[in-house]
């Protein structure tokens, strides 16, 4: 399994090269001089002629490209233009306010959508199937900050249950969970929609293969034969689309951080974006296309934990 | 599979009886209906100009003059909302039309060419699919500046990946079926094969993917307007009215809220068109 | 085995039938219709017989075996009428978890398709240990004991080290015999086999016949045996039922059959059947098909395919007619020609 693992790293670098050829020449596309972007209309020559050395922009395209890559592969993603702080450093400062809020929020996801799939499959085109499609057809149509919003407005502005804004940087260990609650049920309730779809049709389609029928054929009950002979075998095209929600996921996360105030990624791009920071963007895009890359290689692993079929060779 | 062509018409009849009893994909098609309508015809429908203001009425909440309140200029929110329907729609539509070109473009050259061309494409496209579809489109839109061309091809690039893979798996089957074989026997170019033969044979996908993929256009769309990089002002987007109202959300609450309300009944409405769509064309979901 | 076991096998070891299917009607929604798919099926299988059922697929015969054990899924399929007697009791009769307590029990099936009719993520010990888990109260331990001790019995080489094996680990015809090591975990009376071997080759096939034909004997089972195929009919069955568009249009002793074919549906199988003894040119396909559910013809279901039709065929229904022997034939017809 580790072998497999390694392997699989490897084989991500070509598909790392050609994201970052991309975010390369994404970067390029900038129409006009980047530094009199960056630096307004205002700027003296002298200081663009800086920025544009200090960015590499002055050297030919090609030297620029090998500068870039070989920067990647050696860990360093510059520094942000605003804060003069290496990228990195940015980033991992926020980043487990982000982590922190996407795990809560794929627990809520698969601890209310699996249970919510699984019984409108079993009770096909009756009202737990109709009442579970809406809801979860529902979660699908909100634009996270549109949800977001209304649960701030009937939450915390109209009910006061729960603070307004997010998690401060202090506090005690039930504030953070406070805080941490509304944003979580926001993005917790999108994703429940995404697995409860998906596993409503994965169940669908497993509930009518041969194996179900023998295993009724042997006497296992009901509730056995759901979850020990359908949901297990629906499980792996389950986990194909939670790791591809992580996009999503992430996306969605971003947009919640700006609703409800919180640190995290989310709130590192807003400002990112506003300052015109493209260091800081180039950085946090790379950093996202190494993630993405590790979760498919993750969501592969997975397979295994739940698919004897597959082999790790 | 067996013939294609004696059963299309029957196949179409039963996937139209399948979407008709569908009482969901009627309720998803009216709303849907009556939204294209009120953008059309904005003019005729405003209650006022959308970007006359009015000094004295500045955030009036909602009121018999004006059902869903007034903004910071004094603006008529309701004429906003329908006249910002006319670029969100407009946005969604374009954006999603140039994706599933391109991508059906894609997919077929990649089920039809297959080897390493397939191989290397789909690995990208995989790619594509699994990074975040809005950073995606925030990055892009944040490096090509905010315009309103800008925003449809940052949407679009994001949409490229799904709707190449709708492509790209009918072309690999079809193109094993005997009438390809026969075409290509006859000599008949692959432009040709591709274009008549086998895309015919597919839109239907493609057109149902539409109008979920559209729905998503539409909320990256606000998304992107929300976060600023949207349409640039006066003009409006649904997204872009909800960040001028978000700031001082809890005093003057109808800004924000009735503009969500709009792109939330249609996606709602596209989903369930397009759910019912799917519904009706896949023989598979439809068997009792 | 407890005592209950061993009484109901002394009553089985009469004459009497062990499972009793009488008048069974089991239907299809089409379109909002109903349909039948089995219609007043009438069928006694005796203690330590091998009955087997034969037909064209399309004629109900699975259906029949789906019904007995009320496996048909669950929207859209029903049984309209009838009874089927197992042990005093009515199965049409009784509740879901009750009918959980006969399958795999005292009644056991194994089905056509060895390649798909397995658990692809359990571990086939574990598939086979399940049935003594739930019906003996076994512990896994010792449940996966007695797994060991079944595959031994279908000769599985090398057991124990298979065990933990996955189906995908298996050939087809190794697979239909852990199916078929399921079945027999929890020592069944009766064996219902849905085309155990059509998927096999026929190397494969004539060896898994020969080990059903074994066990059946060791276990003391009665078996139903459904087939599409005469050939296998012949190796393995007692007696024969033929089935056509979901009713029963000859039966009688596997001797009696081959030796005077009456009605005109399974002479027609006859001269279709491959035979050592003839030339593979002299085979006769059977033109036409079982018609649809949704368009049964009236009268003599066979009427359009069949050669001997008279316009009487499609006036009345024929019955199903006894002989004296035991012989049942539903084709008046041939039995006014034999009468003459």
């Amino acid at each position: 399994m580790i072998q497999y693992a390694i392997r699989r790293l490897l084989l991500a670098i070509p598909t790392l090269m050609v994201m970052l050829t991309a975010i390369f020449v994404l970067v390029r596309l900038v129409p006009g001089d980047p530094a009199a972007v960056i630096l307004g209309d205002q700027a003296s020559d002298a200081s663009l002629e800086l920025l544009r050395a200090k960015l590499g922009l002055d050297q030919p395209i090609g030297v620029q490209y090998v500068a870039f890559m070989h920067d990647v592969f050696t860990g360093h993603l510059g520094r942000s233009l605003s804060s003069g702080r290496p990228v990195i450093q940015e980033v991992l400062g926020v980043l487990p306010w982000t982590i922190e809020l996407t795990l809560a929020a794929i627990v809520i996801g698969v601890l209310l959508g699996l249970p919510l799939g699984v019984v409108a499959a079993v009770r096909r085109n009756r009202w737990p199937d109709y009442a579970s499609r809406l809801v979860s057809l529902l979660g699908l149509s909100f634009p996270a900050f549109v949800s977001g919003i209304l649960l701030l407005i009937v939450f915390a502005v109209e009910l006061g249950w729960l603070p307004v804004l997010g998690s401060g940087d202090a506090g005690s260990l039930g504030d953070r969970l406070r805080g941490l609650a509304l944003p979580a049920i926001n993005l917790g309730l999108i994703m429940m929609a995404y697995v409860a779809r998906i596993t409503r049709s994965s169940m669908l389609g497993v509930l009518g293969e041969d194996y179900i029928r023998t295993a009724r054929a042997k006497g296992v009950r009901p509730f056995r034969l759901i979850m020990r002979h359908a949901l297990r075998n629906a499980l792996i095209p389950i986990i194909t689309v939670v790791g591809l929600y992580f996009g999503t996921l992430v996306g969605n996360s971003v947009l919640t951080e700006i609703i409800f105030n919180r640190p995290g990624l989310g709130k590192l791009i807003l400002g990112a974006l506003n300052a015109r920071d493209y260091t800081l963007l180039q950085g946090l895009m790379i950093m996202f296309a190494i993630c993405v890359i590790l979760v498919n290689i993750a969501t592969d692993l997975a397979y295994g934990l739940v698919d004897p079929r597959v082999k790790y060779r | 599979m067996t013939t294609l062509a004696p059963t299309a018409a029957t196949r179409r009849a039963r996937a139209w009886d399948t979407f008709s009893r569908n009482r969901l994909s009627w309720i998803g098609l009216a709303l849907i209906a009556l939204i294209v309508l009120a953008a059309i015809a904005a003019p005729l429908i405003a209650p006022h100009d959308p970007l006359e203001q009015d000094i004295v009425a500045r955030l009036d909440p909602p009121s018999a003059e004006h059902w869903l309140g007034t903004d910071t200029y004094g603006r008529d929110v309701l004429s906003r909302m329908i006249y910002a329907a006319r670029i969100s729609l407009f946005v969604g539509f374009v954006a999603t039309l140039i994706a599933m070109t391109i991508g059906a473009t894609i997919g077929i050259l990649c089920g039809y060419v297959g080897g390493w061309f397939d191989q290397f494409m789909m690995g990208l496209l995989d790619v594509m699919l699994a990074f975040p579809t809005l950073l995606l489109g925030l990055m892009i839109a944040a490096m090509l500046g905010a315009s309103l061309h800008n925003l449809i091809i940052a949407i679009a690039i994001t949409e490229i990946a799904p709707f190449a893979r709708i492509a790209r798996a009918p072309t690999i089957t079809l193109k094993q079926l005997d009438f390809v074989e026969a075409a290509r026997a006859l000599g008949f170019g692959p432009v040709r094969i591709m274009g008549v033969h086998i895309l015919p044979n597919m839109i239907s996908d493609v057109v149902v993917m539409g109008s979920l993929w559209m729905a998503s256009a539409i909320r990256t769309e606000a998304a992107l307007s929300f976060i600023g990089l949207g349409v640039p002002p006066p003009a409006a987007t649904w997204g872009s009215m909800i960040r001028e109202g978000f700031d001082n959300i809890l005093d003057t609450w109808w800004l924000s809220v009735f503009p969500s309300l709009a792109i939330l009944a249609t996606v709602l409405a596209l989903n369930l068109l397009g759910d019912a769509l799917r519904d009706a064309a896949d023989p598979k979901l439809r068997a009792e | 085995m407890d005592q209950a076991v061993a009484a109901k096998e002394q009553v089985a070891a009469a004459d009497a039938a062990v499972l009793d299917i009488r008048g069974l009607r089991t239907e299809f929604r089409i379109g909002g219709q109903w349909h039948a798919a089995v219609r007043d099926l009438s069928l006694a299988l005796r203690a330590n017989e091998t009955l087997a059922i034969v037909g064209e697929s399309g004629s109900g015969k699975s259906v029949t075996a789906l019904s007995a054990l009320r496996l048909l899924p669950s929207a859209g399929a029903r049984i309209a009428a009838g009874a089927v007697m197992f042990d005093g009791r009515d199965l049409t009769k009784l509740s879901e978890a009750e009918m959980s307590d006969v399958r795999g029990n005292a009644i056991a099936m194994i089905f056509q398709e060895p390649m798909t009719s397995l658990n692809p993520t359990m571990a086939i010990g574990d598939q086979i240990a399940e049935a003594i888990v739930i019906h003996r109260g076994a512990a896994w331990s010792s449940a996966r004991a007695q797994a060991l001790r079944l595959l031994d019995e279908v000769k599985i080489p090398a057991a124990a080290t298979r065990l933990d094996d996955y189906p995908h680990q298996f050939s087809g015809g190794m697979r239909q015999r852990v199916m078929i090591a399921m079945a027999l975990a929890c020592r069944p009376q009766v064996l219902l086999a849905d085309e155990p071997t059509t998927a096999l080759d026929v190397t494969i096939q004539a060896q898994v016949l020969r080990q059903l034909a074994e066990l059946k004997r060791a276990y003391g089972m009665a078996v139903l045996f459904i087939t599409h195929n005469l050939g296998v009919v012949a190796q393995i069955a007692d007696r024969v039922a033929v089935m056509y568009a979901g009713e029963i249009v000859e039966a009688a002793s596997v001797a009696d059959l081959f030796a005077r074919p009456t009605h005109p549906y399974t002479a027609a199988l006859l001269r279709a059947m491959p035979r050592v003894d003839r030339d593979a040119a002299g085979l006769e396909p059977i033109p036409g098909g079982v018609p649809a559910l949704t368009a049964m013809p009236t009268g003599c279901f066979f009427a359009p395919r069949c050669p001997l039709r008279q316009a009487s065929c499609t006036a009345q229904h024929p019955e199903l007619l006894r002989f004296p022997n035991g012989h049942e034939v539903r084709c008046p017809v041939v039995l006014a020609e034999a009468a003459r």
